[in-house]
């Protein structure tokens, strides 16, 4: 390592002011900031600097997934064995999911990566690291057989579109990994259905229901409850095990990165819509369990990955209550009422997202008009 | 016998010329003043009825820019609105009769496009703001340079568009088929208006950052 560092700061004088190869050098920054802890000092003025940086953060978020990414390549590979009546054993078949997803990773990355690079470079900034949690999101919330030209335009569209015209991280609207899941949905929506996704070798296609499209058709969900909590069941990479996706969700908690109020009130929403539904009664759908809505599709995943990305979320405390509520009511909405579209939960965090500024607004709005109010009654009691 | 003789500006002089090529660059109708952006969303999906459509403006743009001015003297101000209307309505008529005459799959596949050209923002705003202050052949260059300006945006949406989303272009098949068979698909998001609004907004975004003074302060 030493010798490694040794050979950076030998040719970090090209890539700075004057050297041959100043125009790389946000591409040289970030690759020198991601293996060593830069070592620059703070020389004016007097600031706090937390333990906690961007960097940090996102290495946790990373490191909340892989529960979630580890369960989805196994059970990629469970999935496929059992689709051609095969028990092969927890080792043969992780392997086989592992083969699977990884390239999709590997696309995703590399897309997203390299157009970071390419438009820090062109603008002068530095590269930042927040495509390291969108480049594991993507993968984590496709179907296992999604085309990887597919997940690079994907990748691409969320990362130009849904970032960089906005100026990049920190500065988008919406959540650049539901970006791209949105695009392949409306783009290619015979891969996508969100329904039916693939589970077997593309030489037998073979499709399996998903609890979602049972639910559609009026079925009687054929997954048990604890098949959906546990995740063996087919659906996206990263999204059938609520187990551990609950596991990311405490490591997120835990360090304190993701907000417990916007996750709370995701489910407390979808569970008081899913309740409204079973009083309702009018058909099927309306009569599953409220509780199943929590376990099924993309709906833990979406409410611990997605909603609390803090960018795209609210920021005030009040807000984050409203906005979280809103996603869980208006996924639970989407899914019963609207046929076309079965998994809501995509929707609904992006529609919050919309709103996440508006709530902000009105939020500040009011405890300004609060507090100019309070301070008049304590003049006219001065007078 | 001192006839005085009045300097006459060339037709082509560099202020005719400017009038005719600002519109479709710098002071672009579409992706510059935001106008007609309700039309171009609309009829882009192919490359067909975009291109008549485009046509269909500037022969309406064009006429109508060159009758106000005409009449631009004998408008009263408080009624200049309805007889702007009149003209355009008349002329959007006339054309929507000569498509239906003569190009009648294009003027179904536009449907209520084309009587909707009245409406369009881009025509009245130049009668309003141009032909009923300047001469009739500065009216014609100004209304055949802002309607050329939204032509080439909405062929270039288009293009796109029917490119990415069909796989065509004018109808024809122009990605082999060895594509489909290797795995490649129409996307299909390409169809749906959104695209329209975003791949107008992608020009908009390499226009300005060509072209710096488009930029505004804040």
């Amino acid at each position: 390592m030493k010798s490694f560092r040794r050979y950076i700061d030998k040719i970090k004088p090209q890539f700075e002011k004057g050297g041959k190869f100043e125009k790389l050098h946000s591409s040289f920054n970030a690759f020198e900031t991601f293996l060593f802890v830069p070592d620059t000092v703070t020389k004016s003025g007097s600031h706090i600097r937390d333990a906690m940086e961007m960097k940090r953060a996102m290495s946790v978020v990373v490191l909340a997934t892989i529960p979630a990414l580890l369960f989805g390549m196994w059970n990629v590979g469970f999935q496929h064995f059992l689709s051609i009546g095969q028990d092969a054993g927890l080792w043969t078949e992780f392997l086989f999911g592992f083969i699977q997803v990884l390239p999709i990773i590997v696309v995703s990355y590399v897309v997203g990566l390299g157009i970071e690079f390419a438009f820090a470079q062109f603008r002068g900034h530095e590269v930042n690291e927040g495509f390291l949690v969108t480049g594991m999101l993507i993968p984590l919330i496709v179907p296992p057989d999604t085309p990887l030209w597919m997940v690079a335009v994907a990748t691409a569209f969320a990362v130009i579109i849904g970032k960089e015209v906005f100026g990049g991280t920190g500065m988008n609207i919406l959540n650049p990994a539901l970006t791209a899941r949105a695009f392949l949905f409306f783009a290619y929506p015979q891969d996508m259905s969100g329904d039916k996704v693939w589970i077997a070798d593309k030489a037998d296609a073979f499709s399996g229901a998903t609890p979602l499209g049972d639910a559609l058709v009026g079925d009687p969900i054929s997954a048990s409850v604890s098949d959906m909590f546990f995740g063996f069941i087919p659906g996206s990479i990263g999204e059938t095990s609520t187990l551990a996706i609950l596991i990311g969700a405490a490591i997120l908690l835990f360090t304190g990165i993701a907000s417990w109020r916007i996750m709370l009130s995701v489910f407390v929403g979808g569970l008081l819509m899913g309740l409204i539904f079973n009083a309702w009664g009018m058909n099927g759908y309306m009569n599953v369990p409220a509780y199943t809505h929590l376990i099924m599709g993309g709906f833990a995943f979406g409410a611990v990955f997605m909603a609390t990305d803090p960018v795209t979320a609210t920021q005030t405390s009040r807000g984050k209550y409203i906005y979280g509520f809103l996603i869980g009511f208006l996924a639970v909405l989407v899914r019963v009422l609207n046929p076309a579209y079965p998994e809501g939960m995509m929707l609904a965090i992006l529609f919050m997202n919309v709103f996440a500024p508006l709530i902000d607004h009105y939020i500040v709005q009011s405890n300004i008009k609060k507090r100019l109010k309070r301070l008049k009654t304590i003049n006219i009691e001065l007078k | 016998m001192s006839t005085e003789k009045v300097k006459r500006e060339p037709l082509f002089s560099t202020k005719y010329r400017k009038l005719l090529t600002i519109p479709i660059g710098k002071n672009n109708p579409i992706t510059v003043q935001v106008l007609g952006v309700c039309s171009a969303l609309a009829v882009t999906v192919k490359l067909e009825p975009a291109f008549v459509m485009a046509l269909s403006v500037v022969v309406v743009l064009t006429i109508a820019n060159v009758l106000i001015s005409l009449l631009r003297n004998g408008i009263p101000p408080r009624i200049r609105i309805i007889v702007q209307l009149v003209v355009i309505a008349a002329l959007v008529i006339l054309v929507d009769q000569v498509l239906k005459a003569f190009a009648y799959d294009v003027s179904k596949q536009l449907s209520v496009f084309v009587g909707l050209i009245i409406t369009n923002c881009i025509i009245m705003g130049r009668l309003e703001a141009f032909a009923m202050a300047n001469k009739p052949w500065d009216s014609f260059l100004d209304g055949l340079g802002n309607a050329a300006g939204y032509g080439v945006i909405l062929i270039i949406v288009a293009f796109f568009r029917e490119l990415l989303g069909s796989g065509t272009i004018w109808g024809i098949q122009v990605i082999p088929q060895g594509f489909y068979d290797f795995g490649y698909k129409d996307n299909g998001l390409m169809i749906l208006p959104p695209m329209a609004l975003i791949v107008v907004g992608v020009i908009i975004w390499v226009q300005r950052s060509r072209n710096k003074e488009l930029i505004e302060e804040n």
